[in-house]
């Protein structure tokens, strides 16, 4: 076999989302050597299909918004299962990070006076998410991206990391392959960002793209890693559902944030007999005040009256959709109704909506200025991931790091629409800064082990020798759906165990799965690889799953239909033991009082 | 029986391919991505393309469909007469690398060229413009780069002055840097010298291929080149150079 080409940084940020752009501008600013790698060309990760906002409370539409408000509205959503110290440093840097984006260049919508807009959001008491129409992730990643890359950062584009090399108990490099010519490559460094993203490619429906297929969860577990919060799987209320192409593209919370309604098919407006307790008396009771709530906040009046029951938070929309299509209510597709054509002109919603009414229109054949959208649940984001300390972000794994959707415990049980974007800026930035420190502060590149490497390639090229074995495009619909049917939007002891029975079998398969071709840029070869990584994290969200015997955020038991208590104290932690994939349960970290106070006011 | 399509795709390389025929089962509402990813799954795993987010948003999946520069996933099977093949090929001005995928690496070496967007002083102050002035560079900022630009101009395309010519795409950048009201780096020379503004004869093949509606040549490289010559070739502003160079 050919020799793999070998880099030397001090850190490594893997990841070319906002989480990981924010890291590497921060490392390299910090004077370390910085290289980003990432699977698909610069600039096309996730983030830049983020539609909606970034949330901070910049104050610059209500004046009664601030930090606090913030940390209590996350930390609501997320049904006080959040890292408290992570929700409160996000909640206090978010509004700068924003700044210092535009700083750099960006162009955010602007209020009468000329400063950034902020929009409404489902969660968010006050409007608060800065945005550019509906395209706001492209804004976000094409300036972090243009900042980076005249700063001088070393980017190898599509080329994906497989395996984490330890030198010892710290973490020295890590190993991948380039998906142009199939060579294997390695990176040594002190110090290695994880930044890659979420988890959406193992359920069937799903807003999230190839790259999805949970390769930073996976690769941290195997070196040791802690996860948190595994067990909690945002479905965004609101997909596509026809036509099949496009089932499960998201439609942005931004329709219902300017003002559109969710209806059934007896055309009623569901959400006000949706109203969960904890949330009570927060939400417009009559569709008059749900009405005068958007008309005052379009005007750009501070609002008076409560907010319609459409903005509630995302686990509890996308239950109640789930709830009127079992119910029969639904649309001819199986989804509910969307509707801002009879609440906005035409102009305002071509206007701050562009790339929803394009994709209607384009995809499918619906005029949404003039027609309601169908929508219905789409598995959209993970809360769960790599464990890691609050303020320098730093794993359960000395020197390695991890930013963005791919790290766990900032949002709890349930996060709320823009708090990601937000995420990215706040964390990114600290997992960079740290992970420079850290760099600065270790003296040598810790050592590679060659026979490691040489069996993580070997066992990669295996697939071309297998004869008789499975096409991974097939063993990959069938894990998507059974995490789709058995470890979805609700969930049971039995249909859980049920999974992991089907997991199992899977994996087998998976042992066996045969590609063709040969190593350049060959998709199948590459979906056969990332199997073991979904099927080893799907095993993780399931076991997590079983556990926990309570409904909470984005986690609903149809066996355990309340919240309990007990498990509002703990989080669920997954580790890889000598026995497997093993869950382990921790308190939370104690809560300082000023912030128990805080949560307490209203 | 579902219905059923014929697509004809390159597979190949720079120096030798051809095109392949499969036959597919068409679904309602079909893109012409879905129909490369059912040959993936039913027929050629190792068939190379690119895309991310399905929906027009990231750029990646530019291809030529029957001979038109396209987002592959926006671009609906239906709109082709039923029962003829469908020809999917790579964009035709990059070097292809396998399959549907090109080498747009020199993309990424031009944007470097373009110095990037310094913030005015604005002694501290918070920075405020209105969502007139944004609009007029959002316009540009919509960009997703997905190259189809570049791949039709024939500066480019026939000509091949990827060393003298930057592209529309990347005027469409420094367009955006340029009118930014928060900018205050100066690209004119640079797009006269460098970027090759000059060649660009305004035939408008990148406004009309553009799937995020830009008009590129309209709003971007006629006013660059306005600028241009008001910045070189007004004689007060030569005379004020021979005077004061540096200024
Ligand atoms: C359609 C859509 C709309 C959204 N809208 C909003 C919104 O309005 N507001 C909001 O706050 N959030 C929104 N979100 C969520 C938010 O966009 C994501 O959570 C966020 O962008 C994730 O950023 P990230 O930096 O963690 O990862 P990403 O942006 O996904 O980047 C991951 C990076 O890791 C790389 N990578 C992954 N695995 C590997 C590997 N093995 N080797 C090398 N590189 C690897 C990828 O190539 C990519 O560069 C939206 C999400 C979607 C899908
Ligand atoms: S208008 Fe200019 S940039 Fe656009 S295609 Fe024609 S020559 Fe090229
Ligand atoms: S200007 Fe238009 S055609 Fe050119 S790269 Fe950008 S989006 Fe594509
Ligand atoms: S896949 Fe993103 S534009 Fe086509």
């Amino acid at each position: 076999m050919d020799k793999y080409q070998t880099f030397e940084y001090d850190v490594i940020i893997v990841g070319a989302g906002g989480a990981g752009l924010r890291a590497a501008i921060e490392a390299s600013a910090s004077g370390a050597k910085t290289a980003l790698v990432c699977k698909s060309l610069l600039g096309k990760a996730h983030t830049v299909m983020a539609e909606g906002g970034v949330a901070a409370a910049l104050r610059n539409v209500d004046s009664r918004d601030d930090w606090k408000v913030h940390f209590r509205d996350t930390m609501k959503g997320g049904k006080f299962l959040n890292q408290w110290r992570m929700a409160q440093l996000h909640a206090q840097e978010a509004p700068d990070r924003v700044r210092e984006l535009e700083q750099w260049g960006a162009v955010f919508d602007r209020t009468k006076d000329g400063r950034m807009l902020q929009r409404n959001f489902g969660g968010h008491t006050y409007p608060r998410l800065a945005h550019v129409g509906d395209r706001t992730g492209l804004e976000m990643i094409r300036t972090l991206q243009d900042k980076g890359v005249h700063q001088g950062l070393d980017v190898h584009m599509e080329c994906t990391i497989r395996w984490l090399l330890k030198d010892g108990e710290r973490v020295a490099g890590c190993l991948g392959y380039q998906r142009e010519s199939g060579r294997f490559v390695v990176f040594r460094a002190k110090a290695i960002v994880l930044a890659t993203g979420g988890i959406g490619r193992c359920w069937e429906i799903t807003s999230n793209s190839w790259e999805y297929t949970a390769d930073g969860h996976a690769m941290a577990m195997w070196a040791g890693a802690d996860l948190i919060d595994m067990e909690f799987v945002q479905f965004h209320p609101t997909g596509m559902v026809w036509p099949p192409s496009v089932r499960g593209t998201l439609i942005t919370e931004g329709v219902r944030g300017e003002g559109g309604v969710l209806l059934n098919s007896e055309g009623q407006r569901f959400m006000f007999d949706n109203v969960p307790e904890m949330f009570q008396g927060d939400y417009a009771e009559t569709q008059e005040e749900a009405t005068e709530w958007v008309q005052q906040v379009i005007a750009g009046k501070q609002a008076t009256v409560r907010r319609p029951p459409e903005l509630l938070t995302r686990d509890v929309v996308a239950r109640a959709i789930r709830k009127e299509v079992r119910a029969g209510r639904g649309s001819p597709h199986g989804g509910v109704f969307l509707d801002i054509a009879s609440r906005r002109t035409a102009e305002e919603i071509k206007k701050k909506l562009p790339s929803m009414y394009h994709q209607f229109k384009e995809l499918a054949d619906v005029d949404i200025t003039t027609d309601p959208m169908e929508v219905g649940p789409t598995c959209h984001y993970m809360m769960g991931g790599i464990r890691v300390h609050p303020e320098t972000q730093e794993s359960t794994v000395s020197g390695l790091f991890a930013a963005g959707e791919s790290a766990g415990g900032m949002h709890g049980s349930n996060r709320l629409g823009g708090n990601s974007l937000s995420d990215l800026l706040v964390f990114g930035k600290r997992a960079g800064e740290y992970a420079a420190r850290y760099a600065a502060e270790t003296s040598s590149l810790g050592e590679i082990n060659a026979d490691e490497v040489q069996r993580v390639t070997a066992e990669s090229l295996r697939p071309f020798d297998e004869s008789d074995g499975e096409n991974p495009y097939t063993l990959h619909e069938q894990l998507r759906t059974v995490m789709q049917n058995l470890v979805g939007i609700v969930r049971t002891d039995e249909d859980l165990r049920s999974a992991l029975g089907k997991l199992e079998e899977l994996r087998e398969q998976t042992a066996k799965v045969k590609v063709g071709g040969n190593i350049q840029f060959n998709p199948g070869w590459h979906l056969a690889l990332d199997l073991k990584n979904m099927l080893d994290i799907s095993e993780a969200v399931t076991r997590a799953a079983l556990e926990r015997t309570e409904s909470r955020g984005g986690h609903t038991r149809e066996d355990y239909p309340g919240s309990d208590d007990e498990w509002g104290k703990v989080n669920n932690i997954v580790r890889q033991t000598d026995s497997g994939i093993e869950v382990f349960r921790e308190p939370l970290p104690e809560m300082p009082d000023e912030l128990k106070q805080l949560l307490k006011s209203e | 029986m579902a219905e059923e399509a014929t697509v004809k795709i390159y597979r190949g390389d720079n120096d030798s391919g051809e095109l392949v025929e499969y036959k597919i089962p068409l679904a309602p509402g079909m893109v012409v991505l879905d129909a490369v990813h059912t040959v993936q799954a039913m027929h050629a795993p190792d068939l190379a393309v690119r895309w991310n987010c399905k929906a027009g948003k990231c750029g990646s999946c530019g291809g030529e469909v029957n001979g038109k520069p396209k987002l592959m996933c926006m671009d609906r099977m239906d709109k082709y007469p039923a029962g003829e093949p469908i020809t999917i090929r790579p964009m035709k001005s990059f070097p292809v690398l396998k399959d549907l995928v090109c080498d747009v690496s020199w993309n990424y070496e031009v944007n470097k060229k373009i110095p990037a967007f310094k913030m005015k002083d604005t002694g501290g102050e918070e920075p405020k413009f209105s969502q007139e002035e944004a609009d007029r560079v959002q316009e540009f900022r919509k960009c997703i780069e997905c190259f189809l630009c570049q791949n039709v101009c024939h500066v480019l395309r026939e000509h091949n002055k990827q060393e003298e010519f930057a592209g529309p795409r990347f005027f469409v950048r420094a367009a955006g840097l340029e009118m930014h009201p928060l900018d205050d780096e100066n690209r004119l020379g640079l797009l006269k010298d460098e970027l090759g503004l000059g060649y660009c004869n305004i035939t408008k093949c990148c406004t009309e291929v553009c799937p995020e509606s830009i008009k590129i040549t309209d709003n971007a490289i006629i006013p660059l080149k306005e600028r241009v010559v008001d910045e070189f070739y007004d004689p007060v502003k030569k005379l004020l150079r021979v005077v004061f160079p540096k200024s």
